[in-house]
Protein backbone atom coordinates (compact mmCIF):
# COMPACT_ATOMS: atom_id res chain seq x y z
CA UNK A 1 0.00 0.00 0.00
CA UNK A 2 1.66 3.71 -0.59
CA UNK A 3 1.35 5.80 2.24
CA UNK A 4 0.02 8.61 -0.24
CA UNK A 5 -2.27 7.43 -3.22
CA UNK A 6 -3.75 10.58 -5.50
CA UNK A 7 -6.22 10.26 -8.49
CA UNK A 8 -7.01 13.09 -10.65
CA UNK A 9 -7.61 15.39 -7.77
CA UNK A 10 -9.26 18.60 -8.70
CA UNK A 11 -9.68 22.17 -6.53
CA UNK A 12 -11.06 25.33 -8.13
CA UNK A 13 -11.81 28.76 -6.54
CA UNK A 14 -14.04 31.72 -7.18
CA UNK A 15 -12.54 35.10 -7.44
CA UNK A 16 -15.11 37.62 -8.67
CA UNK A 17 -16.64 36.03 -11.34
CA UNK A 18 -13.15 34.35 -12.41
CA UNK A 19 -12.81 31.09 -11.52
CA UNK A 20 -8.96 29.62 -10.71
CA UNK A 21 -8.48 26.05 -11.46
CA UNK A 22 -5.76 25.66 -8.67
CA UNK A 23 -5.61 21.86 -8.72
CA UNK A 24 -6.32 20.55 -12.42
CA UNK A 25 -6.31 16.69 -12.19
CA UNK A 26 -2.99 15.54 -10.45
CA UNK A 27 -2.52 12.04 -9.68
CA UNK A 28 0.53 10.13 -8.18
CA UNK A 29 2.05 7.85 -5.74
CA UNK A 30 3.95 8.34 -2.74
CA UNK A 31 5.69 4.89 -1.87
CA UNK A 32 6.40 4.35 2.43
CA UNK A 33 9.37 5.73 3.76
CA UNK A 34 9.68 7.90 0.46
CA UNK A 35 10.85 11.88 0.13
CA UNK A 36 9.07 13.02 -2.61
CA UNK A 37 9.06 16.47 -3.46
CA UNK A 38 6.75 18.89 -5.23
CA UNK A 39 8.69 21.53 -7.14
CA UNK A 40 6.75 24.51 -8.39
CA UNK A 41 6.65 28.17 -7.58
CA UNK A 42 4.15 29.71 -5.27
CA UNK A 43 0.61 29.50 -7.24
CA UNK A 44 1.34 26.34 -9.23
CA UNK A 45 -1.17 24.73 -6.52
CA UNK A 46 1.44 23.21 -4.11
CA UNK A 47 -0.39 24.01 -0.93
CA UNK A 48 -3.93 23.22 -2.08
CA UNK A 49 -3.23 19.69 -2.39
CA UNK A 50 -1.37 19.69 0.73
CA UNK A 51 -4.17 21.08 2.33
CA UNK A 52 -6.67 18.45 0.66
CA UNK A 53 -4.05 15.70 1.75
CA UNK A 54 -4.12 16.83 5.30
CA UNK A 55 -8.13 17.04 5.40
CA UNK A 56 -8.37 21.03 5.54
CA UNK A 57 -9.97 21.59 2.63
CA UNK A 58 -12.49 19.16 0.50
CA UNK A 59 -11.45 18.45 -3.56
CA UNK A 60 -13.92 19.41 -6.02
CA UNK A 61 -13.47 15.87 -7.73
CA UNK A 62 -10.84 13.09 -7.57
CA UNK A 63 -9.58 11.59 -4.02
CA UNK A 64 -7.07 10.37 -2.24
CA UNK A 65 -5.85 7.99 0.60
CA UNK A 66 -3.09 8.87 3.54
CA UNK A 67 -1.75 5.71 5.16
CA UNK A 68 -4.91 4.02 3.61
CA UNK A 69 -7.69 6.69 5.28
CA UNK A 70 -9.46 8.31 2.76
CA UNK A 71 -9.37 12.36 2.82
CA UNK A 72 -12.99 13.04 2.49
CA UNK A 73 -14.41 9.76 4.87
CA UNK A 74 -11.56 9.24 7.68
CA UNK A 75 -10.54 12.91 8.00
CA UNK A 76 -10.24 12.09 11.93
CA UNK A 77 -7.66 9.50 11.22
CA UNK A 78 -5.42 11.27 9.20
CA UNK A 79 -5.43 14.72 11.59
CA UNK A 80 -3.90 12.22 14.17
CA UNK A 81 -1.08 10.56 11.95
CA UNK A 82 -0.06 13.24 10.00
CA UNK A 83 1.91 16.06 10.66
CA UNK A 84 1.75 18.97 8.37
CA UNK A 85 4.03 22.57 8.40
CA UNK A 86 1.76 25.02 6.36
CA UNK A 87 4.29 27.66 4.64
CA UNK A 88 2.56 30.57 6.84
CA UNK A 89 1.20 31.46 9.98
CA UNK A 90 1.32 28.55 11.80
CA UNK A 91 2.79 29.54 14.91
CA UNK A 92 1.31 31.80 17.94
CA UNK A 93 2.89 34.81 17.66
CA UNK A 94 2.14 36.13 21.06
CA UNK A 95 3.74 32.77 22.52
CA UNK A 96 7.51 31.96 22.97
CA UNK A 97 9.86 29.41 21.18
CA UNK A 98 9.43 27.12 23.63
CA UNK A 99 5.46 27.79 24.61
CA UNK A 100 4.84 27.18 20.88
CA UNK A 101 6.54 23.82 20.75
CA UNK A 102 4.23 22.72 23.97
CA UNK A 103 1.14 23.83 23.23
CA UNK A 104 1.83 21.34 19.73
CA UNK A 105 2.88 18.57 21.82
CA UNK A 106 -0.13 18.75 24.36
CA UNK A 107 -2.81 18.98 21.87
CA UNK A 108 -1.56 15.57 20.36
CA UNK A 109 -1.06 14.37 24.17
CA UNK A 110 2.68 13.78 23.49
CA UNK A 111 5.54 15.59 25.59
CA UNK A 112 8.22 17.43 23.70
CA UNK A 113 10.95 15.14 25.98
CA UNK A 114 9.41 12.04 24.60
CA UNK A 115 10.17 12.75 20.96
CA UNK A 116 12.95 15.30 21.34
CA UNK A 117 15.41 13.15 19.41
CA UNK A 118 13.47 13.69 15.88
CA UNK A 119 13.93 17.48 16.60
CA UNK A 120 17.23 18.02 18.07
CA UNK A 121 19.20 18.91 14.92
CA UNK A 122 17.16 21.57 14.37
CA UNK A 123 15.80 23.01 17.90
CA UNK A 124 19.24 23.53 19.03
CA UNK A 125 19.59 26.22 16.51
CA UNK A 126 16.74 28.11 17.88
CA UNK A 127 16.65 27.23 21.67
CA UNK A 128 19.34 29.63 22.52
CA UNK A 129 16.33 32.21 22.04
CA UNK A 130 13.51 29.79 23.45
CA UNK A 131 12.53 32.44 25.41
CA UNK A 132 12.03 34.89 22.22
CA UNK A 133 8.47 35.57 21.35
CA UNK A 134 7.63 33.79 17.78
CA UNK A 135 6.61 36.93 16.22
CA UNK A 136 10.28 38.81 17.02
CA UNK A 137 12.01 35.65 15.59
CA UNK A 138 13.40 36.50 12.08
CA UNK A 139 11.96 34.94 9.13
CA UNK A 140 13.76 31.80 8.66
CA UNK A 141 14.23 31.29 12.56
CA UNK A 142 10.34 30.60 12.83
CA UNK A 143 10.48 28.07 9.81
CA UNK A 144 12.64 26.04 12.37
CA UNK A 145 9.93 26.16 14.99
CA UNK A 146 7.46 25.36 12.60
CA UNK A 147 8.88 22.55 11.52
CA UNK A 148 9.90 21.35 14.90
CA UNK A 149 6.10 21.74 15.61
CA UNK A 150 5.08 19.94 13.26
CA UNK A 151 7.26 16.80 14.02
CA UNK A 152 6.45 16.79 17.60
CA UNK A 153 4.10 14.03 17.61
CA UNK A 154 6.28 11.37 15.45
CA UNK A 155 3.52 11.18 12.75
CA UNK A 156 3.50 8.67 9.89
CA UNK A 157 3.60 10.63 7.00
CA UNK A 158 4.63 14.58 7.14
CA UNK A 159 4.03 17.36 4.91
CA UNK A 160 5.78 20.76 4.60
CA UNK A 161 5.09 22.89 2.65
CA UNK A 162 7.77 25.41 1.51
CA UNK A 163 9.37 24.71 4.60
CA UNK A 164 12.43 26.42 3.18
CA UNK A 165 11.40 29.49 1.46
CA UNK A 166 13.48 32.23 3.30
CA UNK A 167 15.75 29.92 5.19
CA UNK A 168 19.19 30.67 4.50
CA UNK A 169 21.71 28.44 2.29
CA UNK A 170 23.41 27.00 5.20
CA UNK A 171 20.45 26.27 6.61
CA UNK A 172 18.51 24.72 4.18
CA UNK A 173 21.27 22.51 3.89
CA UNK A 174 21.39 21.13 7.91
CA UNK A 175 17.15 21.19 7.08
CA UNK A 176 17.91 18.67 4.44
CA UNK A 177 20.35 16.58 6.08
CA UNK A 178 17.45 16.26 8.86
CA UNK A 179 14.67 15.30 6.42
CA UNK A 180 16.84 12.67 5.20
CA UNK A 181 17.50 11.35 8.77
CA UNK A 182 13.81 11.61 9.55
CA UNK A 183 13.24 9.16 6.44
CA UNK A 184 15.63 6.98 7.73
CA UNK A 185 13.35 6.40 10.74
CA UNK A 186 10.37 5.52 8.48
CA UNK A 187 8.69 8.82 8.13
CA UNK A 188 7.40 9.36 4.61
CA UNK A 189 7.77 12.70 3.72
CA UNK A 190 6.00 15.01 1.41
CA UNK A 191 7.54 18.44 0.58
CA UNK A 192 6.96 21.40 -1.43
CA UNK A 193 9.59 23.77 -2.60
CA UNK A 194 10.54 26.49 -5.42
CA UNK A 195 13.86 25.97 -5.08
CA UNK A 196 14.86 23.82 -7.98
CA UNK A 197 18.86 22.44 -6.02
CA UNK A 198 16.49 20.81 -3.55
CA UNK A 199 14.36 18.91 -5.77
CA UNK A 200 18.06 16.46 -6.21
CA UNK A 201 17.64 16.14 -2.71
CA UNK A 202 14.21 13.55 -3.24
CA UNK A 203 14.03 10.52 -3.80
CA UNK A 204 11.43 11.51 -6.95
CA UNK A 205 9.56 14.72 -7.71
CA UNK A 206 6.85 16.14 -8.86
CA UNK A 207 7.18 19.01 -11.25
CA UNK A 208 4.68 21.38 -11.48
CA UNK A 209 3.46 24.29 -12.75
CA UNK A 210 -0.27 26.19 -12.93
CA UNK A 211 -2.01 23.99 -11.12
CA UNK A 212 -0.70 20.38 -13.34
CA UNK A 213 1.92 18.11 -13.45
CA UNK A 214 4.40 18.66 -16.15
CA UNK A 215 6.62 15.35 -15.15
CA UNK A 216 7.41 12.75 -12.70
CA UNK A 217 10.68 10.78 -11.85
CA UNK A 218 13.48 10.67 -9.77
CA UNK A 219 16.13 13.62 -10.04
CA UNK A 220 17.98 11.52 -12.85
CA UNK A 221 15.30 10.46 -14.98
CA UNK A 222 14.06 14.48 -15.01
CA UNK A 223 17.58 14.99 -16.09
CA UNK A 224 18.50 12.67 -18.60
CA UNK A 225 14.71 13.28 -20.31
CA UNK A 226 16.66 16.48 -21.31
CA UNK A 227 17.14 16.52 -24.88
CA UNK A 228 19.45 19.61 -25.43
CA UNK A 229 22.92 20.14 -24.92
CA UNK A 230 24.04 22.84 -22.58
CA UNK A 231 26.59 25.60 -23.00
CA UNK A 232 27.72 27.73 -19.89
CA UNK A 233 29.44 30.78 -20.79
CA UNK A 234 30.99 33.38 -18.80
CA UNK A 235 32.58 37.00 -19.90
CA UNK A 236 33.63 40.42 -18.27
CA UNK A 237 30.42 42.08 -19.84
CA UNK A 238 27.65 39.74 -18.62
CA UNK A 239 25.07 41.39 -19.38
CA UNK A 240 25.96 42.16 -23.07
CA UNK A 241 26.66 38.95 -23.72
CA UNK A 242 22.70 38.05 -22.83
CA UNK A 243 21.97 40.19 -25.10
CA UNK A 244 24.36 38.87 -28.37
CA UNK A 245 23.13 35.61 -27.35
CA UNK A 246 19.58 36.12 -27.18
CA UNK A 247 20.16 37.43 -31.14
CA UNK A 248 21.38 33.89 -31.94
CA UNK A 249 19.76 31.89 -34.08
CA UNK A 250 21.38 28.53 -33.40
CA UNK A 251 19.99 28.68 -29.80
CA UNK A 252 17.04 27.54 -28.22
CA UNK A 253 17.14 29.50 -24.74
CA UNK A 254 19.66 31.90 -23.13
CA UNK A 255 19.34 32.91 -19.36
CA UNK A 256 21.49 33.74 -16.26
CA UNK A 257 22.38 30.81 -13.86
CA UNK A 258 24.73 32.43 -11.22
CA UNK A 259 28.01 33.28 -12.40
CA UNK A 260 27.51 31.70 -16.25
CA UNK A 261 25.11 32.09 -18.94
CA UNK A 262 23.05 29.02 -19.93
CA UNK A 263 22.46 28.90 -23.36
CA UNK A 264 20.43 25.41 -24.75
CA UNK A 265 21.78 24.97 -28.35
CA UNK A 266 19.62 23.08 -31.13
CA UNK A 267 20.58 20.82 -32.59
CA UNK A 268 24.16 20.14 -34.74
CA UNK A 269 25.04 23.51 -33.08
CA UNK A 270 28.67 22.70 -30.54
CA UNK A 271 30.97 24.46 -28.66
CA UNK A 272 32.88 25.41 -31.54
CA UNK A 273 30.51 27.38 -33.60
CA UNK A 274 29.86 29.45 -30.63
CA UNK A 275 33.39 30.12 -30.24
CA UNK A 276 33.36 31.59 -33.64
CA UNK A 277 30.11 33.57 -32.87
CA UNK A 278 30.95 34.87 -29.97
CA UNK A 279 34.77 36.18 -31.78
CA UNK A 280 32.64 37.55 -34.32
CA UNK A 281 30.53 39.44 -32.08
CA UNK A 282 33.50 40.75 -29.59
CA UNK A 283 33.66 38.49 -26.81
CA UNK A 284 36.57 36.57 -28.36
CA UNK A 285 37.57 35.70 -24.31
CA UNK A 286 34.90 34.02 -23.42
CA UNK A 287 34.94 31.35 -21.15
CA UNK A 288 32.71 28.17 -22.76
CA UNK A 289 32.03 25.13 -21.67
CA UNK A 290 29.76 21.91 -21.96
CA UNK A 291 27.44 21.49 -18.88
CA UNK A 292 24.90 18.52 -17.15
CA UNK A 293 21.46 20.05 -17.18
CA UNK A 294 20.03 20.87 -13.76
CA UNK A 295 16.49 20.24 -12.42
CA UNK A 296 16.38 24.09 -12.77
CA UNK A 297 17.36 24.21 -16.40
CA UNK A 298 14.96 21.12 -17.22
CA UNK A 299 12.04 23.27 -15.07
CA UNK A 300 12.39 26.49 -17.27
CA UNK A 301 12.27 24.06 -20.86
CA UNK A 302 9.49 22.59 -19.64
CA UNK A 303 7.51 26.09 -18.49
CA UNK A 304 8.26 27.36 -22.05
CA UNK A 305 6.89 24.84 -23.43
CA UNK A 306 4.08 24.68 -21.87
CA UNK A 307 3.55 28.64 -22.69
CA UNK A 308 3.55 28.28 -26.08
CA UNK B 1 34.23 67.02 -6.16
CA UNK B 2 34.48 63.48 -5.45
CA UNK B 3 30.86 61.85 -5.24
CA UNK B 4 29.43 61.07 -1.93
CA UNK B 5 28.78 57.62 -1.07
CA UNK B 6 24.44 57.80 -1.43
CA UNK B 7 24.55 54.53 1.35
CA UNK B 8 26.61 56.05 4.51
CA UNK B 9 26.84 54.02 7.47
CA UNK B 10 29.53 53.95 10.49
CA UNK B 11 29.03 52.01 13.70
CA UNK B 12 25.61 51.42 12.76
CA UNK B 13 23.50 49.60 15.93
CA UNK B 14 20.54 48.73 16.77
CA UNK B 15 19.86 46.90 20.33
CA UNK B 16 16.54 45.30 21.22
CA UNK B 17 16.62 45.25 24.93
CA UNK B 18 20.39 43.55 25.89
CA UNK B 19 19.82 41.97 22.18
CA UNK B 20 22.33 43.63 19.75
CA UNK B 21 20.63 42.94 16.70
CA UNK B 22 22.90 44.91 14.67
CA UNK B 23 26.68 45.14 15.70
CA UNK B 24 28.56 48.26 14.58
CA UNK B 25 28.33 48.01 11.01
CA UNK B 26 30.12 50.38 8.71
CA UNK B 27 30.35 50.53 4.86
CA UNK B 28 29.59 52.51 1.83
CA UNK B 29 27.57 52.08 -1.40
CA UNK B 30 28.23 54.25 -4.49
CA UNK B 31 25.34 55.86 -6.78
CA UNK B 32 24.53 52.91 -9.08
CA UNK B 33 25.65 50.36 -7.64
CA UNK B 34 23.78 46.53 -7.25
CA UNK B 35 24.61 46.07 -3.45
CA UNK B 36 23.87 42.46 -2.47
CA UNK B 37 23.11 42.28 1.52
CA UNK B 38 23.40 38.76 2.62
CA UNK B 39 23.42 36.79 5.61
CA UNK B 40 21.65 33.58 7.56
CA UNK B 41 18.69 33.77 9.18
CA UNK B 42 18.48 36.67 11.60
CA UNK B 43 21.82 38.22 10.87
CA UNK B 44 20.16 41.80 11.36
CA UNK B 45 19.03 42.54 7.40
CA UNK B 46 15.89 43.29 7.80
CA UNK B 47 16.95 45.16 11.06
CA UNK B 48 19.87 47.26 9.01
CA UNK B 49 17.39 47.57 6.24
CA UNK B 50 14.83 49.24 8.13
CA UNK B 51 17.16 51.79 9.52
CA UNK B 52 18.65 52.84 6.39
CA UNK B 53 14.95 53.26 5.16
CA UNK B 54 14.21 55.71 8.08
CA UNK B 55 11.76 52.96 9.56
CA UNK B 56 13.45 52.63 12.80
CA UNK B 57 15.47 54.53 15.14
CA UNK B 58 19.36 53.41 15.11
CA UNK B 59 20.60 52.84 19.02
CA UNK B 60 23.89 54.50 18.16
CA UNK B 61 26.14 54.95 15.20
CA UNK B 62 25.51 57.34 11.96
CA UNK B 63 24.39 56.88 8.68
CA UNK B 64 23.08 58.87 5.82
CA UNK B 65 21.22 57.63 2.85
CA UNK B 66 20.59 60.07 -0.40
CA UNK B 67 22.88 62.93 1.88
CA UNK B 68 19.98 62.74 4.28
CA UNK B 69 20.37 61.58 8.37
CA UNK B 70 18.63 58.31 9.51
CA UNK B 71 18.10 60.05 12.74
CA UNK B 72 16.94 63.31 11.90
CA UNK B 73 15.78 63.42 8.24
CA UNK B 74 13.83 60.29 8.19
CA UNK B 75 10.79 62.04 6.05
CA UNK B 76 13.45 63.13 2.80
CA UNK B 77 14.74 59.41 2.90
CA UNK B 78 11.49 58.23 2.88
CA UNK B 79 10.64 60.31 -0.47
CA UNK B 80 13.86 59.65 -1.82
CA UNK B 81 13.76 55.54 -1.34
CA UNK B 82 11.63 53.21 -2.45
CA UNK B 83 11.34 49.76 -0.30
CA UNK B 84 10.37 46.20 -0.48
CA UNK B 85 9.38 44.96 2.77
CA UNK B 86 9.82 40.74 3.37
CA UNK B 87 6.63 40.52 3.29
CA UNK B 88 4.62 41.70 0.32
CA UNK B 89 3.81 45.12 0.15
CA UNK B 90 0.83 45.64 -1.84
CA UNK B 91 -2.37 45.54 -0.70
CA UNK B 92 -3.68 42.47 -1.72
CA UNK B 93 -7.43 43.46 -1.77
CA UNK B 94 -7.15 46.55 -4.07
CA UNK B 95 -6.56 46.50 -7.86
CA UNK B 96 -3.65 46.75 -9.58
CA UNK B 97 -4.00 50.44 -10.60
CA UNK B 98 -6.03 51.38 -6.88
CA UNK B 99 -2.55 49.98 -5.44
CA UNK B 100 -0.20 52.63 -8.19
CA UNK B 101 -2.69 55.23 -7.20
CA UNK B 102 -2.39 54.81 -3.44
CA UNK B 103 1.41 54.67 -3.65
CA UNK B 104 2.31 57.19 -5.88
CA UNK B 105 -0.20 59.61 -3.73
CA UNK B 106 1.58 59.42 -0.43
CA UNK B 107 4.67 60.58 -2.88
CA UNK B 108 2.39 63.94 -3.63
CA UNK B 109 3.23 63.06 -7.71
CA UNK B 110 0.72 65.17 -9.80
CA UNK B 111 -2.20 63.45 -11.96
CA UNK B 112 -0.66 63.75 -14.75
CA UNK B 113 2.68 61.76 -13.94
CA UNK B 114 0.58 59.23 -12.19
CA UNK B 115 -1.31 58.46 -15.52
CA UNK B 116 1.83 58.20 -17.92
CA UNK B 117 3.63 56.35 -15.33
CA UNK B 118 0.63 53.76 -14.86
CA UNK B 119 -0.02 53.26 -18.43
CA UNK B 120 3.96 52.86 -18.77
CA UNK B 121 4.12 50.25 -16.15
CA UNK B 122 1.08 48.02 -17.46
CA UNK B 123 2.83 47.69 -20.50
CA UNK B 124 6.23 47.33 -19.17
CA UNK B 125 4.24 43.99 -17.10
CA UNK B 126 1.83 43.01 -20.01
CA UNK B 127 -1.06 44.04 -17.68
CA UNK B 128 -2.52 46.30 -19.36
CA UNK B 129 -5.74 44.81 -19.69
CA UNK B 130 -5.60 43.59 -16.22
CA UNK B 131 -5.62 47.31 -14.03
CA UNK B 132 -8.78 46.49 -12.72
CA UNK B 133 -7.87 42.84 -11.36
CA UNK B 134 -7.42 42.70 -7.62
CA UNK B 135 -3.52 42.22 -6.91
CA UNK B 136 -4.43 39.45 -4.62
CA UNK B 137 -5.57 36.96 -7.77
CA UNK B 138 -2.36 37.82 -8.93
CA UNK B 139 0.98 34.96 -9.02
CA UNK B 140 3.92 36.07 -6.70
CA UNK B 141 5.82 36.64 -9.44
CA UNK B 142 3.98 39.08 -10.63
CA UNK B 143 3.13 40.41 -7.44
CA UNK B 144 6.47 41.13 -6.94
CA UNK B 145 7.25 42.37 -10.30
CA UNK B 146 4.53 44.84 -9.62
CA UNK B 147 5.70 45.66 -6.20
CA UNK B 148 9.45 46.37 -7.42
CA UNK B 149 7.69 48.51 -10.17
CA UNK B 150 5.71 50.33 -7.24
CA UNK B 151 8.58 50.96 -5.06
CA UNK B 152 10.52 52.53 -8.35
CA UNK B 153 7.38 54.43 -9.13
CA UNK B 154 8.63 57.69 -7.38
CA UNK B 155 11.98 57.43 -9.24
CA UNK B 156 14.18 56.96 -6.06
CA UNK B 157 17.39 57.14 -5.65
CA UNK B 158 17.61 54.30 -3.94
CA UNK B 159 15.40 51.42 -3.90
CA UNK B 160 15.82 48.71 -0.77
CA UNK B 161 14.98 45.20 -1.52
CA UNK B 162 14.69 42.49 1.20
CA UNK B 163 14.30 38.80 -0.64
CA UNK B 164 12.10 39.95 -3.40
CA UNK B 165 12.31 36.75 -4.86
CA UNK B 166 11.71 34.22 -2.15
CA UNK B 167 9.50 31.11 -3.69
CA UNK B 168 9.42 33.01 -7.41
CA UNK B 169 9.37 30.62 -10.07
CA UNK B 170 12.77 30.36 -12.16
CA UNK B 171 11.71 32.45 -15.34
CA UNK B 172 10.22 34.97 -13.54
CA UNK B 173 12.98 35.66 -10.88
CA UNK B 174 15.58 35.94 -13.99
CA UNK B 175 12.66 38.80 -15.48
CA UNK B 176 12.79 40.57 -11.89
CA UNK B 177 16.33 40.45 -11.93
CA UNK B 178 16.29 42.30 -15.28
CA UNK B 179 14.27 44.81 -13.86
CA UNK B 180 16.65 45.22 -11.28
CA UNK B 181 19.48 45.74 -13.83
CA UNK B 182 17.16 48.46 -16.21
CA UNK B 183 16.61 50.57 -12.68
CA UNK B 184 20.26 50.10 -11.66
CA UNK B 185 21.18 51.52 -15.30
CA UNK B 186 18.86 54.26 -15.56
CA UNK B 187 20.95 55.14 -12.01
CA UNK B 188 18.88 53.74 -9.46
CA UNK B 189 20.74 52.63 -6.82
CA UNK B 190 19.91 49.08 -5.41
CA UNK B 191 20.00 47.38 -2.42
CA UNK B 192 18.88 44.04 -2.06
CA UNK B 193 18.98 41.01 0.06
CA UNK B 194 18.11 37.33 -1.16
CA UNK B 195 19.13 33.63 -0.26
CA UNK B 196 19.70 32.62 -3.33
CA UNK B 197 23.43 32.56 -4.35
CA UNK B 198 23.12 32.75 -7.99
CA UNK B 199 21.61 36.06 -7.30
CA UNK B 200 24.61 36.71 -5.58
CA UNK B 201 26.74 36.48 -8.29
CA UNK B 202 24.78 39.03 -10.21
CA UNK B 203 25.54 41.85 -7.50
CA UNK B 204 28.91 44.29 -8.45
CA UNK B 205 29.54 43.87 -4.41
CA UNK B 206 28.07 41.84 -1.65
CA UNK B 207 28.20 42.20 1.97
CA UNK B 208 28.28 38.91 4.10
CA UNK B 209 26.16 39.75 7.48
CA UNK B 210 27.13 37.31 10.66
CA UNK B 211 25.65 38.08 13.81
CA UNK B 212 24.72 41.07 13.13
CA UNK B 213 28.40 42.00 11.56
CA UNK B 214 29.42 42.59 8.36
CA UNK B 215 31.89 40.14 8.09
CA UNK B 216 32.95 40.20 4.26
CA UNK B 217 32.54 42.50 1.61
CA UNK B 218 34.03 42.52 -1.77
CA UNK B 219 33.03 41.90 -5.80
CA UNK B 220 31.88 38.29 -6.19
CA UNK B 221 35.09 37.19 -7.60
CA UNK B 222 36.56 38.73 -5.12
CA UNK B 223 35.31 36.79 -2.14
CA UNK B 224 35.53 33.93 -4.00
CA UNK B 225 39.55 34.27 -4.39
CA UNK B 226 39.95 35.57 -0.73
CA UNK B 227 37.87 32.58 0.97
CA UNK B 228 39.42 30.44 -2.16
CA UNK B 229 35.93 28.90 -2.92
CA UNK B 230 34.59 27.93 -6.06
CA UNK B 231 31.10 29.47 -5.43
CA UNK B 232 29.29 32.02 -3.50
CA UNK B 233 27.59 29.07 -1.93
CA UNK B 234 30.83 27.75 -0.51
CA UNK B 235 32.16 31.81 0.85
CA UNK B 236 28.53 31.95 2.27
CA UNK B 237 28.68 28.42 4.00
CA UNK B 238 32.56 28.92 5.53
CA UNK B 239 31.41 32.50 6.50
CA UNK B 240 27.74 31.53 7.96
CA UNK B 241 28.55 28.64 9.96
CA UNK B 242 30.46 30.75 12.21
CA UNK B 243 27.54 32.43 13.84
CA UNK B 244 26.78 31.53 17.34
CA UNK B 245 24.95 34.20 19.23
CA UNK B 246 21.81 33.30 21.84
CA UNK B 247 19.74 35.37 24.22
CA UNK B 248 21.26 34.14 27.40
N1 LIG C 1 11.41 43.88 17.47
C1 LIG C 1 12.34 42.99 17.85
N2 LIG C 1 12.52 42.68 19.16
C2 LIG C 1 13.45 41.78 19.54
N3 LIG C 1 14.29 41.14 18.69
C3 LIG C 1 14.16 41.41 17.39
C4 LIG C 1 13.18 42.34 16.89
N4 LIG C 1 13.30 42.39 15.53
C5 LIG C 1 14.30 41.54 15.21
N5 LIG C 1 14.83 40.95 16.31
C6 LIG C 1 15.93 39.99 16.36
O1 LIG C 1 17.06 40.54 15.69
C7 LIG C 1 17.77 39.53 14.99
C8 LIG C 1 17.91 39.94 13.52
O2 LIG C 1 16.64 39.85 12.90
P1 LIG C 1 16.42 40.26 11.37
O3 LIG C 1 14.95 40.12 11.10
O4 LIG C 1 17.07 41.55 11.12
O5 LIG C 1 17.23 39.11 10.62
P2 LIG C 1 17.42 38.83 9.05
O6 LIG C 1 18.89 38.88 8.80
O7 LIG C 1 16.56 39.73 8.27
O8 LIG C 1 16.95 37.32 8.93
P3 LIG C 1 16.09 36.53 7.77
O9 LIG C 1 17.06 36.13 6.72
O10 LIG C 1 15.58 35.32 8.48
O11 LIG C 1 15.00 37.44 7.29
C9 LIG C 1 17.01 38.23 15.21
O12 LIG C 1 17.62 37.53 16.28
C10 LIG C 1 15.61 38.70 15.59
O13 LIG C 1 14.95 37.76 16.40
MG1 LIG D 1 14.91 39.46 6.98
Amino acid sequence: MSAVAVHNLVKQYKSGKAIIEAVQGVSFDVARGELFGIIGPDGAGKTSIFRMLTTLLLPDSGGATVDGSDIVKDYQAIRQKVGYMPGRFSLYQDLTVEENLHFFATIFKTSVTENYTLIKDIYVQIEPFKTRKAGKLSGGMKQKLALCCALIHKPVVLFLDEPTTGVDAVSRKEFWDMLRNLRQQGITILVSTPYMDEASLCDRVALMQKGKIMTTGTPQQIIQSFNHNILAVKAQNMYGLLQVLKQWNAIEDAYSFGEYHHVIMKERYDKKVMRQYLASTGYADADIHAVTPTIEDCFMQLMQHKHD
Amino acid sequence: MTEQPIIYTEHLTKRFGDFTAVDAISFEVQKGEIFGFLGANGAGKTTAMRMLCGLSLPTSGKATIAGFDVYKQTEKIKQNIGYMSQKFSLYEDLTIKENIRFYAGIYGKSDAFIKDKTAQLLQQLNLEAEGDKLVGSLPLGLKQKLAFSVAVFHEPQIVFLDEPTGGVDPVTRREFWNMIYEAATAGITIFVTTHYMDEAEYCNRISIMVDGKIEALDTPAGLKETYNAATMDDVFLQLARKATRSDA
